[in-house]
């Protein structure tokens, strides 16, 4: 059973329509990039993988548990799915230690000795250890980022969602973020990835997905896609960037 | 010299720098109140020694019923810290209330929230004094007495809420949306946003304007008078009119009451001043 799995999901915003019937399965363990020209629904189809957006018809199932079920447990959705954005969205009143720890004494309720433990072992895998103390206005963009990823696994996720997480960033500090994901990946984290990083896509993802308009136009493994793409959509779109 | 030639233009290089309290510190009015009250002990020494039958001195008097001035004092400072906390909790609970996602409670919060903030304080004491009965009955059985006072200190908070309101919704809309969404996403409930991660940072674009009001709700405390509630300007009056109402006790009887709310406000809206300042280079 695939740990995400997306069925002919639809969605609007008002009078337009965004997603146009979008399938895609993710299997556990798999890093799976969403490419495609801005306006494609792509940043849409990540946010109503964790509720953040609802959808008009089609189902989202994360672990067999359907989304937009009225009943969902919010709660139990968002402990497995977690989700990096573009503009970081760190707590700006607190430290960079307490961004990690708030979410799972909050909200977990765990004890704050555990957490802390785990917040400063997470600080160091993204390698900010030292920052712990520093508020997100005195680090960079790249470091501030790194900080979100470490605050989405302190809850233990099953699967991390990243929104064009460098979109936003100086280039010299793209690497450290692409970086910080590629490891995540290499541990078997089961990764979904909106972005503009054909590279890292190439790289890093075990398949890739390009959209247009709402759709799926074609899928499959970055070797076969980058090099041998069959649509004329996605053979323009590539030779655009590179 | 360029000062001089040109008085009435901006001084262009002085509007990032200015700073009033680099002229009139804090403790300055505090010290403006002795300095006057020195004067005042002085001038009633002199005319004491040479004085003949008739009436004390104006002086005199002023120096004879500053105690009593000063009680009502104190209650100008109750009815501030009183008015200030109603209008706290209440303005709290206003502001968010406007932001409500249903109309029935928005649209409520937003008309007692602009009736308030836009008639006349004046009116408002007014429309309390006539509307609230002396006696209130307690759910419990007992009766509780609405003194002069104790109204007048609800009826300035009316005001003060409503801008409290508007300073609480103000503060909330400014926090970018990606704070509600990136909360929402690690599992926070709506009110655990509001509690942990939302109203914490309302509290710093808060805290300014929030003291501004106090300083402006202190000021208007002596309106109260007009009913008759003993407060410091009422008491000032009183005690003129104990003196024998001579006209030339009305100045330094109103300049000591000035100097009295100077000296208490101005530090206050230097402290605001300070806050406001530290937050701005903070952010």
């Amino acid at each position: 059973m695939p740990l995400v799995s997306i069925k002919e999901v639809h969605k609007s915003f008002g009078k337009l329509e965004v997603l146009r019937g979008v399938s895609l399965d993710v299997k556990k363990g798999e890093v799976v990039c969403i490419i495609g020209p801005s306006g494609s629904g792509k940043s849409t189809l990540i946010r109503c993988i964790n509720g953040l957006n609802d959808i008009q018809k089609g189902s989202i199932t994360v672990e067999g548990q359907e989304v937009n079920d009225p009943k969902l447990d919010k709660l139990a959705l968002r402990k497995k799915v977690g989700i990096v954005f573009q503009q970081y969205n760190l707590f700006p009143h607190k430290t960079a230690l307490e961004n990690v720890m708030m979410a799972p004494v909050k909200v977990l309720k765990e004890p704050k000795r555990e957490v802390e433990e785990r917040a400063r072992a997470l600080i160091a895998k993204v390698r900010l250890s030292g920052k712990e103390d520093v508020y997100p206005g005195h680090l960079s963009g790249g470091q501030q980022q790194r900080v979100a990823i470490a605050r989405s696994l302190a809850m233990r996720p099953d699967v991390m969602l990243f929104d064009e997480v460098t979109a936003a960033l100086d280039p010299e500090t793209v690497k450290e973020v692409l970086l910080t994901i590629k490891e995540l990946a290499a541990e078997g984290m089961t990764c979904i990835l909106v972005t503009h990083e054909m590279g890292f896509a190439r790289e890093v993802a075990d398949h890739v997905y390009f959209t247009d308009r709402g759709v799926i136009v074609e899928h499959g493994p970055p070797e076969e896609l980058f090099t041998q793409a069959k649509d004329e959509r996605t053979q323009r779109f590539l030779s655009q960037i590179f | 010299m360029r000062a001089l030639a040109k008085p009435f233009r901006i001084d262009v290089e002085a509007v990032s720098s200015f700073l009033p309290s680099r002229a009139l510190r804090g403790w300055h009015g505090i010290l403006l109140l002795a300095l006057f009250l020195a004067s005042l002990a002085i001038a009633t020494a002199h005319a004491q020694s040479g004085a003949a039958a008739g009436p004390p001195s104006p002086l005199a008097t002023l120096v004879e019923w500053i105690p009593f001035i000063l009680r009502g004092f104190l209650l100008n400072l109750g009815m501030s810290f009183l008015a200030m906390a109603i209008a706290t909790v209440l303005g709290i609970g206003l502001g968010l209330l406007q932001l409500s996602r249903s109309r029935f409670l928005s649209l409520p919060a937003w008309l007692v929230t602009h009736l308030f903030r836009n008639s006349p304080w004046l009116v408002i004491l007014f429309v309390v004094m006539l509307l609230v009965p002396f006696e209130l009955q307690l759910p419990g059985g007992g009766t509780f007495i609405m003194s002069d006072w104790l109204k007048a200190t609800f009826a300035f908070s009316l005001p003060v809420m409503a801008n409290v309101s508007e300073i609480v919704r103000g503060a909330i809309v400014s926090i970018p949306k990606g704070q509600w969404e990136s909360a929402e996403s690690l599992a926070f409930t709506h009110g655990q946003t509001l509690r942990w991660i939302i109203l914490p940072q309302c509290v710093k674009r808060a805290i300014p304007p929030w003291m501004n009001w106090y300083a402006l709700l202190t000021m208007a405390t002596p309106m109260a008078s007009i009913l008759g509630v003993r407060e410091a300007v009422g008491n000032g009056q009183a005690a003129m009119e104990a003196a024998g109402a001579r006209p030339e006790l009305l100045v330094p009887f109103y300049l000591f009451l000035l100097l009295l709310f100077f000296a208490y406000i101005y530090p206050i809206s230097i402290w605001t001043r300070m806050i406001e300042r530290k937050y701005a280079v903070d952010s």
